[in-house]
């Protein structure tokens, strides 16, 4: 289904079909004072050279030949050019969500695969046709619990990204739910002890995340357990989806909130990611947004349909599971060529040098006086280590060397100040290590 | 399909026929009409308290999800277990075997105001000429 812009004359022949005079006559069921009297506040018109000058002019405040070691949820990772040249085709690229879903066939065949991939990632059996990213995906896994439950606390790891927490806050706010924190032991995992001092009979869900945000990788399985004595729902939130071509899937998990930007998304600023929620089949009623199914049609031939939506907002109004009532289509199937393209193979391979570069750039830090490790638990592609001057006048410096510095700790968790978060990806190559590694000695041997 | 004369109606096209202070509860024929084709009937757990006008539960079709209104107030005693399996049961037989939970009745006074069989048939065939009007 395309986008069609409308002439004036065309909007003239529609509003007399339907009787009325005008687009006001139209709106007229709108109070007068909710209604805009002037244009809209925005520049131009403007010619197509200036609209093409403006363009160019932003598209150069983009920094280049910066080498960056910042990661925390959004993660640079190699893309092919055939993942934009098929998300760009205009069948896909002007599509709108699927409102009369039989005609968009390819739209639910996408949906559909990536749904699969989701699931043969996450371990899980049923994955929906994406959420807005892995912030939103988390909360919606919680909001799952709650309805599934009918419990309304929820613990939820300090070691999951501060802004998925953030982001669960504001629902809870003025919902009724309950949102406590676990703390992390000195290894940088989850406070199991704690964990098992808060759980009660009213705990609907157990949220952690793996790789959590200090990159240390949890144990599923014992926590899952600790969950489960409880009847708590056991929730496993990712940001960094490229872990599982290396990792076990959490598939002790009832729920997996999934960020995909790492799968052939660019860490652009703000935007757009793509949330991933996979689950069990019996849990599938109250997961929100909607499932493309596999089916035949009255010929025998494969198709593809909505299976599930008669959940979503449009449908059911004030009663539907959930607020999020549209897809990232576009993203997931960015999601599903990227996936498809790397392969088993290929997914495991990039895992792999995320591994091993990472544990390459610890070993330099270490060389470096007065840098040690934060936490000992085994990592992914991120890890923590804490210097011995504030991460931010380090990372100023940094910059100066057109290198992104890692993340200072201390603002998201106040205990970890001088603490950074180090990302090294597949991307970044062993030389541009060595830089980042002298470049840090030389800002810590600075006077201050 | 014959509405059973010793049934209760109401307007939000539930059926209930009592037994003592036993209740059973379920959706009429017409009600399954409209919904057309069920696949998923969500019930209360034992125990589960309703309340009269209240929702208890959902049934979903192919192309709704509704809500299914308690005709009277009760605890419930038993809800239809073979309806997670066979939820189409309800299309074919929903004044029988689709029944969809019993209660224990703790407030029958409302009961008496539903309608019989003769009112509720009345009532649809009503709704059946707003429709075509």
């Amino acid at each position: 289904m395309r986008y069609l812009p409308k002439s004036p004359a065309e909007r003239q022949e529609m509003l007399a079909a339907i009787g009325a005079k005008s687009i006001n006559e139209l709106f007229s069921s709108i109070p007068e004072r909710y209604r805009l009297r002037e244009p809209l506040k925005i520049p131009g018109p403007y010619s197509e050279a200036e609209v093409i000058q403006y363009f160019s002019d932003r598209a150069a405040e983009n920094s280049a030949g910066y080498t960056s070691f910042l990661g925390a949820g959004v993660y640079n990772h190699l893309r092919s050019v055939v993942t934009d040249a098929i998300i760009q085709r205009g069948e896909f690229l002007t599509s709108y969500t699927p409102y009369q879903a039989e005609i968009a066939q390819g739209t639910l065949q996408a949906i559909f695969e990536f749904q699969t991939l989701m699931c043969q990632l996450t371990g899980q059996e049923v994955a929906n046709a994406s959420m807005y990213d892995g912030s939103t995906a988390t909360t919606e896994a919680v909001l799952m619990a709650e309805r599934l439950t009918g419990r309304q606390r929820v613990l939820v790891a300090r070691s999951v990204h501060p802004e998925y927490r953030e982001v669960l806050r504001t629902y809870a706010k003025n919902s009724g739910l309950r949102v406590e924190e676990i703390p992390f032991t000195a290894s940088g995992t989850v406070d199991a002890k704690a964990l098992q001092g808060a759980l009660k009979d009213d705990v609907a869900a157990v949220v952690v995340q793996s790789p959590n945000f200090f990159g240390v990788i949890e144990s599923h399985a014992p926590l899952a357990e600790t969950a489960h004595a409880a009847d708590a729902m056991f929730v496993v939130a990712i940001t960094e989806g490229v872990s599982l071509g290396l990792l076990r899937p959490p598939a002790e998990a009832d729920i997996v909130a999934m960020e995909g930007q790492s799968f052939g998304l660019a860490p652009s600023y703000g935007g757009p990611f793509a949330g991933v929620i996979a689950s069990r089949d019996k849990f599938v009623r109250q997961m929100p947004g909607r499932l493309s199914g596999q089916t035949t049609d009255s010929e025998g031939r494969r198709g593809f349909v909505l299976t599930l939506a008669t959940r979503e907002q449009h449908i059911r109004r004030e009663k539907a599971t959930s607020n999020i009532c549209t897809n990232q289509a576009l993203c997931a199937l960015a999601a599903t060529v990227h996936l498809t393209l790397l392969g088993k193979e290929g997914l495991r391979e990039m895992a792999e040098q995320n591994f091993s570069k990472a544990r390459f750039a610890l070993a330099e830090l270490l060389k470096i006086p007065g840098i040690r490790r934060s936490f000992d638990a085994p990592f992914f592609n991120e890890f923590t280590v804490e210097l011995p001057r504030s991460v931010k006048m380090v990372n100023a410096q940094l910059l100066r060397e057109r290198i992104i510095g890692p993340l200072a700790l201390g603002t998201p968790y106040p205990e970890l100040t001088k603490h950074a978060l180090v990302c090294v990806t597949e991307t970044t190559p062993r030389a541009e290590i060595e830089r980042f590694a002298g470049a840090l000695k030389r800002a810590l041997e600075q006077p201050i | 399909m014959a509405y059973p004369k010793t049934y209760r109606y109401s307007k939000e096209h539930e059926w209930i026929e009592v037994m003592g202070d036993v209740a059973t509860i379920g959706i009429t024929d017409y009600a399954q009409h409209e919904l057309g084709d069920v696949v998923f009937v969500e019930l209360p757990k034992l125990g589960a308290k309703i309340e009269t006008g209240k929702s208890f539960g959902t049934v979903e079709s192919v192309k709704a999800v509704s809500e299914i209104y308690a005709p009277a107030a009760g605890e419930v005693i038993e809800a239809n277990a073979e309806l997670q399996n066979t939820p189409e049961k309800i299309n074919t037989d929903p004044h029988g075997s689709a029944w969809l939970i019993k209660v224990r009745l703790t407030n029958s006074t409302g009961i008496s105001d539903l309608m019989d069989a003769a009112a509720y048939e009345a009532y649809i065939a009503d709704k059946g000429k707003e429709a075509s009007a």
